[in-house]
């Protein structure tokens, strides 16, 4: 049987999802999400500056992607709530990943007010994907109020420090049914293994693909990692023990008594 | 006539009544490529060439940009 990923209404092959920000060339987009294999992608919306408007970022995701805007820039659930309403008008679908910061520091989410933009989204038909800091207590209310998946955080955005948040993850993935995707703060291919190979259903990537030398080199090295994990995780990994266990049988050579 | 745009007051020339479009094509921004709520409602693409505005309007004038974590 495939071993695919459902949420909402999807199905997924891919257990890497991308963004699009940082990335020194837009042109790279593409092919990025290509060498990812990436199936869901992100991006945020923002007003138009007059001086130098940029390019729609959606032209350079490949059209069979699925579309997660997110809610970047909101500081309470009711912004968060019409970004994402914002976002579906313009042609975006229903996903949305709800993102309400509002320390600008070490841009840790606000849980309480997420938990409020996730009920009234998951109400109006969103297929709605939280943000959050990872507490047990908060991902078990997101799972009553209706979110499709729980996206805690490893570390910091954009900080490439790993899974800082490991033990209060793997709580996550043992306790909450919904699939669990770690978002943020994972900075190189191993420690996307790591999520995966631990039992986290996906994990989302950006700044460390985007600000790589080679953006699409490493989309394809995260996808392998993210593979192998995924892999790993299935096959069950052995146990850990404190003292050795020879892997060679100790006897019938050598020193065996001939008698 | 003034309205507002993404949060800054602007003074706009009506002649024979601006639609969103117009508004658009006078500063260059190619439709397609943004996003528009007029009076905090998202009006659809089609509907912009028969929105006109009007004195104290606001627009925010939106698009999608990279962003991800």
């Amino acid at each position: 049987m495939a071993d695919r990923l459902l949420i909402g209404d999807k199905e997924l092959d891919s257990r890497l999802f991308t963004g699009t920000g940082k990335f020194a060339n837009q042109n790279l987009i593409p092919e990025t999400i290509k060498a990812a294999r990436s199936q869901v992608v992100t991006m945020a919306l923002r007003r138009v500056n007059f001086d130098s408007p940029q390019q729609n970022v959606i032209n350079y995701i490949p059209e069979d992607c699925v579309l997660l805007p997110n809610t970047s820039g909101a500081r309470t659930a009711e912004e968060a709530v019409r970004i994402a309403r914002i976002a579906e008008a313009a042609g975006c679908g229903n996903w949305v990943k709800i993102e309400v910061v509002s320390d600008n520091k070490y841009l840790l989410p606000d849980n309480q007010e997420t938990i409020k933009a996730t009920e009234i989204l998951a109400k109006e038909g969103f297929v709605v994907l939280p943000y959050v800091s990872p507490d047990l207590m908060v991902a078990k209310r997101l799972e009553e109020v209706g979110a499709a998946a729980v996206m805690p955080l490893g570390a910091p955005i954009g900080s490439n420090r790993g899974l800082k948040t490991k033990e209060m993850v793997r709580i996550l993935i043992e306790e909450i049914e919904l699939p669990i995707v770690v978002d943020a703060g994972i900075g190189k291919p191993s420690q996307a293994a790591e999520a995966m190979e631990m039992g986290a259903d996906a994990v989302l990537v950006n700044t460390a693909i985007a600000t790589a030398k080679d953006p699409v080199v490493m989309g394809d090295a995260f996808a392998a990692a993210v593979e192998a994990g995924r892999k790993a995780y299935l096959a069950g990994t052995g146990a850990v023990k404190k003292y050795a266990s020879a892997s060679s049988p100790l006897t019938g050579f050598l020193k065996e008594d001939q008698g | 006539m003034k309205i507002t745009v993404n949060g800054k007051e602007e003074d706009v020339e009506v002649g024979l009544g601006l639609t969103i479009v117009d508004y658009l094509e006078s500063k260059d921004l190619e439709p397609g490529r943004v996003v528009i709520e007029h009076n905090g409602q998202v009006v659809k693409q089609e509907e912009w060439e028969q929105i006109e505005l009007a004195e104290d309007d606001t627009l925010e004038i939106l698009n999608f940009v990279g962003g991800g974590e």
